[in-house]
């Protein structure tokens, strides 16, 4: 009989029934931790409500100098907040390195899929299980509070459907990103360090720590460009309004052609980690 | 030297059941059952004695021995480890154990041996002198050698379980808690081990509380034999009685599988288990 | 303490085994700084002042809480790591130890990749007070020695209340990183920025603003109070509670069983 917890038994579906095997399962786990929830809600919408007491204390000292409305901001921060398990680069789930490190990745190379496909849909699954548990209910509650903190609804329809599609393609581009750093396991000993390095890194580059539109032009520019720039920073401007309909397309634009660029960068190395690991032996 | 008088201790677990539909449930209202691990449970264990702690799985081996360590405190009853009771006179009765956890490690786990060793000196205090006596004198009987030298993680498992009991008798303690020490251990290590352990309780009088599934590490070793099951104490005897009243169970009960030589000391146990209940 | 020592020895012999990953954290550890300062850098680029203060004094905010920060998860680090120690049964060895168990914690886990942003820190505190024209009184560097100290002892608070709570429950505990990683963020700035309820709460509950905001009105000639200056000795105070809490936690864990 089959386990429906075990997530190896996914492995048997393919492609979209792959995903949705690893949604349910994740969904499932994650209501049994509802202390766990609550906390990451909590943690979060005080987070942002912290970001937005501070960006309003530059907004009151000089608001010519603010580069978007206020209200733009706030919506900006609470998305955020909302979207922080589906788009945060340093969200990952660490199983992948670990099974790598202590050897139990054995166990999926014996099976004869496509282990780049499946650790990418598992991530994907992954996200979008825990945004939906986490992050509505932040979005709902800051949709509650009184004005100006409150989340706004975005100035026009095709905003929100752009949105969408580019928040689907930044949860790619970032899993696509996450997957490199996965394949870094198979090169080192410990990973922790590798990890921390990575998690700030990527925090500052994607407009974790403050926007992107509040840097000077110059790096603006060039993160705008690098794929973890595209991941928070294109989905919650173009959401605001701040990038309109040309601006909009581009970034959807460079979003999906860093997707494409790190999958298949991604698969390439991963093939040849692989090869690595059999020839080594053991 | 230890006694143990009506120890009572009940745990409450929270109950989660399977599914999506159980899952939400659980968002609201989560149930907790009662665990009696332990269950008005009395002994007396004099100085030097080896005894073999059995039971089941979930019988209360493990919650007994956090109790005689000081790490878990009981419901009810009274415990006295010569003459301190271990939870309220944590750091000065810690001082004469030693523990072994199978399972899990004491040792540092990227350094040498001898390092991991070299701190434990400076935890219990060790004299100087007394240590390197020590360390000489376990090495020799345990056959460490080399192992001094390398790192814990790139031990084998029969080369690990040997440091860890050296690790434990450093600061030479009076009483000694064995939880599954030859667990996953290959023939030769097994040996090793119980002859050192057979050969510390003669010379040194040290009290060895062994919990173990193995029924040869038993017969190895135990003078004396306590049985406990769901909380209870069953059987208090010597370990010669213990095997006549399994003999007689496995008379009484013979659709317990099939006989061999290796295995009929399991028999024997599995009858008792059988006919206790447990 | 001889014991510290030794444990220190025996943690970074343990880290240098895995050189690549030493040289990683080591890194990060340089770039979580950097990106820290940048940001201020570059907020100030662009708006020169926050409510009528100026760059050189939020550095001097920011030091001071990088310097507190780092120095606490240097020993207190442990503390952040407990509920491991509590999944895992490190913490039933350490029982079973004849040591204090408090020691052994702050022991276990000792990060000198901390030891790198702390170093940092102390460039930026030299400046903050050179551009900012702050005359160096005796009264005023004796203030910010208890900015530190009170600081650190805050930030240590706050990590043992957290493995206080990891006796009772192990989920959920995510929200302590607020009061941890949020009060060093957030710490950066003076605290009035943020309002007036997060001032009266940084005051009477948890007394972040007693360790920084007052001392610093001192320290930078905005307010002539001397005794704002000394109000940090009541920070440091808040460790007391903090360790009852702890204290608590554990007669609840050997109570309950892990």
């Amino acid at each position: 009989m089959k386990n429906r917890s075990d997530p190896r038994t996914c492995r048997s579906a393919g492609g979209l029934s792959q995903y949705v095997c690893f949604f349910r399962i994740r969904f499932t786990a994650s209501l049994q931790y509802r202390a766990s929830a609550l906390a990451g809600i909590v943690t979060q919408f005080a987070w942002g409500g912290m970001l937005i007491l501070l960006f309003r204390a530059f907004y009151e000292s000089s608001p010519a100098a603010f580069p978007m409305p206020f209200s733009a901001l706030v919506s900006y921060f609470w998305l955020q907040q909302s979207f922080l398990t589906l788009l945060a680069p340093w969200a990952y789930n660490t199983q992948i390195m670990d099974s790598v490190q202590d050897g139990t990745v054995a166990y999926e190379l014996c099976r004869p899929a496509d282990l780049y496909a499946m650790w990418f849909t598992r991530n994907v699954a992954d996200r979008c299980a825990k945004v939906c548990l986490r992050g509505l209910p932040i979005l709902i509650a800051a949709c509650v509070i009184p004005e100006p903190y409150s989340f706004a609804p975005p100035p026009g329809v095709q905003n929100l459907l752009l949105f969408a599609a580019s928040a689907a393609l930044g949860s790619l581009a970032v899993v696509a990103v996450n997957m490199l750093v996965f394949i870094s396991a198979f090169y080192t000993t410990s990973t922790q360090g590798m990890r921390l390095l990575f998690n700030t890194t990527a925090e500052f580059l994607c407009g974790g720590i403050i926007p992107l539109p509040f840097m000077p032009a110059g790096v603006r520019t060039v993160l705008a460009f690098l794929p973890l720039g595209s991941v928070e920073n294109t989905p919650f401007l173009i959401y605001t309004g701040y990038y309109q309909s040309t601006a909009a397309v581009q970034g959807l634009c460079v979003q999906a052609a860093w997707i494409l660029v790190l999958i298949a960068a991604g698969r390439a190395w991963l093939a040849r980690s692989l090869r690595r690991v059999v020839v080594l032996g053991g | 030297m230890i006694r143990a008088e009506h120890v009572s201790k009940t745990f409450k677990v929270a109950r989660r059941n399977a599914g999506f539909g159980n899952a939400v449930k659980a968002l609201f209202h989560k149930e907790y059952t009662d665990i009696h691990a332990l269950d008005d449970v009395s002994f007396d264990i004099s100085g030097g004695e080896i005894v073999g702690y059995i039971g089941p799985n979930g019988a209360g081996k493990s919650s007994t021995i956090k109790i005689l360590s000081g790490i878990l405190v009981p419901d009810s009853g009274t415990c006295t480890v010569n003459g301190r009771t271990p939870w309220k006179e944590r750091k000065e009765h810690v001082k004469h154990i030693g523990v072994v956890f199978g399972q899990r490690s004491q040792l540092w786990w990227d350094v040498p041996v001898g390092d991991s060793f070299e701190l434990l000196k400076e935890i219990y205090r060790i004299d100087g002198a007394q240590y390197r006596k020590n360390v000489s004198e376990l090495t020799d009987l345990l056959g460490l050698g080399d192992l001094l030298l390398t790192p814990a993680r790139s031990l084998s498992l029969g080369q690990r379980m040997r440091c860890e009991i050296a690790a434990s008798l450093l600061h030479d303690p009076d009483i000694l808690f064995l939880d599954e020490p030859t667990i996953g251990l290959d023939a030769v290590s097994k040996l090793a081990v119980r002859s050192f352990i057979k050969t510390r309780n003669k010379e040194r009088h040290t009290t060895v509380i062994l919990t173990t599934h193995d029924m040869n590490d038993i017969e190895a070793l135990a003078q004396r034999i306590i049985l406990i099951g769901k909380g209870r104490i069953l059987m208090d005897t010597s370990f010669a009685g213990f095997m006549k009243r399994a003999d007689d169970a496995f008379r009484q009960n013979r659709t317990c599988g099939a006989e061999g030589e290796d295995n009929r000391l399991e028999l024997l146990t599995a009858s008792l288990y059988a006919e206790f209940g447990i | 303490m001889n014991l510290y020592w030794k444990y220190l020895v025996i943690s970074l012999k343990g880290r240098m085994q895995y050189k690549a990953s030493f040289l990683f954290t080591t890194l990060a550890q340089l770039l979580m700084s950097l990106s820290s300062f940048l940001v201020v850098y570059f907020m100030f680029l662009r708006f020169r002042t926050v409510r009528g203060y100026s760059f050189s004094e939020v550095l001097l905010c920011f030091s001071m809480s990088l310097l507190s920060f780092s120095f606490a998860e240097c020993f207190a680090r442990g503390f952040d790591r407990f509920s491991t120690f509590i999944a895992d049964g490190t913490f039933d060895r350490m029982l079973v130890r004849p040591r204090n168990l408090i020691f052994q914690v702050t022991a276990s886990t000792m990060e000198f990749s901390r030891a790198g942003r702390f170093i940092q820190a102390v460039p930026v505190l030299v400046y903050a007070l050179y551009a900012g024209g702050v005359r160096c009184t005796p009264g005023r560097v004796c203030a910010l020695v208890l900015m530190f100290a009170g600081g650190s002892a805050l930030f240590a608070g706050m990590f043992i209340v957290y493995a206080g709570l990891c006796f009772y429950t192990l989920e959920g505990l995510e929200f302590i990183n607020v009061f941890t990683d949020g009060a060093r963020e957030f710490g950066e700035y003076p605290l009035d920025i943020y309002g007036k309820r997060l001032l009266m709460f940084c005051t009477f509950i948890i007394p972040y603003a007693l360790v920084q905001y007052y001392p610093f009105l001192y320290v930078t000639g905005r307010s002539g109070r001397v005794w704002y200056g000394c109000l940090p000795l009541a920070g440091i105070c808040f460790l007391l509670p903090c360790l009852l809490f702890w204290r608590t936690g554990l007669r609840h864990y050997v109570s309950t069983g892990s």
